[in-house]
């Protein structure tokens, strides 16, 4: 029962969140409720599971003196900070987890990392974006057009160039998107119901 | 000039970083005086809140995290203060698990301290809540059993703001600003169809391609792009914010990709035909 | 003290920004300290708005012990740190994939399928789109007349570049590359809404260090 009855439970609430849709009776809608419920508590668990993993990982390189130890000890700290203050002083506004650790260390580094991302989007503009092909062309001119327009200068240019953009926008790109949308559901819908009668099984690892 | 043109070609990127942030950094100490116009989405969103009747019950999920709140936040002030305006009352949520600081302070920012409106009367704040699409249809049969109590722990029956509330049926409509997943696709796909609710969005340029299918197709009612989205959305709405200030810095970021990207292919089509002679 | 606190944001911002230029010790401390600080904070986040109000409280005060359940199930996920036992996380595991395998089919079917489909219903000349036309002849107007015809017939040929049981020869070629362009069209336009996104980061962090940090700016 190590592989089966995973399996039927996957099949059990994937059924019943497909059927809760189409059937709107109060009985079913309550129990609906009640299983949404307990996902939520389950995922919540999942997420303090990660984080207990990488204190795992790196406490047990910091415990072994592996490579670069001094700063698996930095993770290590700086986990435990924000879990002591967090828990004990909560994590609202007025709160020294929220306004010195979150405000002051996650908030400037997580932004930071994201806008790093800007000098090599730069980058790989001059060094690598060749327009070898007539697709490429046309993917070009779109992304300059489109940057173009969608910042002030270009209204001194034409005074209908965001108008244009949103044209390009709302028209071609729309229409390409839609295909990929619906495109992607019917993907989507297949490997959902793979994964609910047990065709996928991924999921449950190796034995 | 061909050794010259070869070297430039593979020019170190490091030159590269170097001079985008140097044109990003310049409006910041030269204006540039840019304002943008409203465009037709921008307009749709402006609307939406501007025809709700004073009082109206709103529901915001501002779903973002510092990674998007360069974007976001702008959005998310506006949004608040053009409610406020219409002396609206909104519930603020948050399915991001590193957002909850972020929007705590948006909402404080704005309705307590410049607004001077009454927690748990005319605005709440319920916080976070695990679970995604699960969070989402739960919300459309219950909001109180979803999120049983507060960001601050208050039981949610002791908020006045939501003696009357069950579930979606309980706002005119949702506003949400999103950064990524969950956000306006999970939305659309889990709210907005099955339980009819008006949605619109403001959401990260990035995401913003795959949702004009959304807008076209009527599931989204407003859209606001990026930082451009909501300077249009500020010059709407006569206040100028963060993202008005941004539009010098975005100029520039995208005259000088721009640039790269013509530069780049005109040295590589140039040593291309040097090569072939 | 204030200021302490910001000048550490400014220094972990130049910490992460140093990379750039090559790695150093300054990255990896403000890299590790950020993984530390963020798994702490979503445990608290995950304690304070899960655990206490839908699980612990609801148990406790509320008496609803079938919570019991969800409860050793969480409980149930840890034992993948134990080789011996770890094939007990499975019942968890399946529980959520269940949940969001699906509500998936519901969402892509109803949200993505099905509407957008009905949205595709449309007629390929719009009446009103020619006479605003008519009425007002320019450039936009005029693309807004071909804005149906490019949805209707553009739609089947982006769709038709993804059918690959027929070879794409002769008029299905035509038909393939004109999905083809539609769709450079669109990643062309996805490309420049990223760059939109990552120089409005960029100008962020910039307007923090100068303005918010340093007040050599003024805006």
């Amino acid at each position: 029962m190590k592989r089966e009855l995973p399996m039927i439970i996957t099949f059990v609430f994937g059924v019943f969140m497909i059927i809760q849709y189409f059937i709107p009776h109060p009985i079913v809608n309550n129990l609906a409720g009640i299983l949404q419920s307990w996902a939520i508590i389950v995922i919540a668990f999942s997420y303090v599971l990660g984080s207990a993993n990488i204190l795992r990982i790196n406490g047990e390189i910091l415990y072994r003196r592996g490579q670069d130890w001094p700063y698996k000890l930095v993770l290590v700290l700086g986990f435990m900070l924000m879990l002591v203050t967090g828990l004990i002083g909560g994590i609202e506004q007025g709160s020294f987890a929220n306004d010195r650790l979150f405000m002051s260390i996650y908030i400037p580094m997580s932004a930071t990392m994201y806008a790093t991302l800007a000098f090599f989007i730069a980058s790989a503009a001059f060094r690598a974006f060749r327009i070898r092909t007539w697709q490429a062309a046309l993917l070009a001119i779109t992304a300059v057009v489109v940057m173009l327009g969608r910042v002030p200068v270009s209204q001194f240019l034409w005074k209908q160039f965001p108008d244009f953009v949103d044209w390009i926008m709302n028209v071609p790109n729309a229409v390409a998107q839609r295909g990929i949308l619906i495109g992607a559901a019917l993907g989507a819908i297949a490997t959902g119901l793979k994964v609910v009668l047990g065709l996928e099984r991924s999921y449950l690892g190796r034995d | 000039m061909s050794r010259f043109l070869s070297r430039f070609e593979k020019l170190d990127r490091r030159w590269i970083f170097l001079l985008i942030a140097l044109a990003v950094t310049l409006p910041l100490f030269v204006d540039l005086g840019m304002s943008p116009s409203s465009t037709p989405p921008v307009r749709d969103f402006y609307n939406q809140i501007e025809r709700l009747p004073e009082r109206s019950l709103v529901l915001c999920s501002f779903d973002y995290d510092p990674g998007g709140k360069a974007e976001l936040s702008p959005m998310a002030y506006a949004v608040l203060r053009h409610l406020m305006s219409k002396n609206c009352r909104v519930v603020v949520i948050t399915l991001w698990s590193t957002g909850p600081g972020l929007v705590e302070e948006v909402v404080n920012d704005v309705c307590r301290d410049e607004f001077h409106r009454q927690y748990g009367l005319d605005y709440c704040y319920l916080g976070f809540k695990e679970g995604r699409e699960a969070v989402m249809v739960g919300m459309g049969r219950s909001i109180r059993e979803t999120f049983p109590r507060d960001h601050y722990q208050t039981p949610i029956g002791q908020l006045p703001i939501m003696s009357d509330v069950q579930n979606y049926s309980s706002f005119p409509l949702l506003v949400n600003i999103s950064s990524g997943y969950p956000g306006t696709k999970e939305y659309v796909q889990y709210v907005e169809s099955r339980f009819a609710i008006p949605l619109i969005s403001g959401a990260s340029a990035v995401s913003v391609p795959e949702y004009a299918a959304y807008y076209t197709s009527g599931q989204l009612r407003g859209l606001l792009t990026g930082i451009t989205g909501a300077a249009e959305y500020e010059t709407l709405i006569n206040r100028k914010g963060l993202a008005m200030i941004a539009m010098g810095g975005q100029t520039m970021g995208h005259l000088i990709i721009i640039f790269f990207i013509l530069a780049g292919n005109l040295v590589y089509f140039v040593n291309r035909r040097g090569k072939a002679r | 003290m204030e200021f302490f606190w910001l000048t550490f944001a400014a220094f972990l911002t130049l910490a992460v920004f140093s990379f750039l230029y090559k790695d150093n010790p300054f990255y990896k401390f403000a890299e590790h300290l950020f993984v530390g600080v963020a798994a702490g904070y979503v445990v608290c986040v995950e304690f304070y708005n899960v655990f206490l109000p839908n699980l612990w409280r609801p148990l406790t005060n509320d008496g609803q012990w079938g919570l019991l359940i969800p409860f050793a199930l969480g409980i149930a996920l840890f034992t993948r740190f134990t080789s011996k036992w770890a094939w007990v996380s499975r019942w968890p595991m399946s529980i959520i994939i269940g949940t969001y395998a699906g509500l998936a089919v519901i969402g892509f079917a109803s949200g993505d399928l099905v509407l957008q489909l009905q949205a595709s219903m449309v007629p390929v000349i719009s009446v009103p789109d020619v006479a605003a036309f008519t009425l007002r002849p320019g450039v936009i107007s005029f693309l807004q007349v071909l804005a149906n015809p490019v949805f209707t017939i553009g739609l089947i040929c982006v769709l038709f570049y993804f059918f690959f049981s027929v070879e794409h020869r002769g008029t299905f070629r035509l038909i393939s590359t004109t999905g083809t362009t539609l769709l450079m069209i669109g990643f062309g336009a996805g490309y420049g809404y990223t760059v939109m996104t990552r120089i409005a980061l960029l100008f962020d962090r910039l307007y923090f260090l100068f303005v918010d940090w340093l007040h050599i700016a003024k805006v």
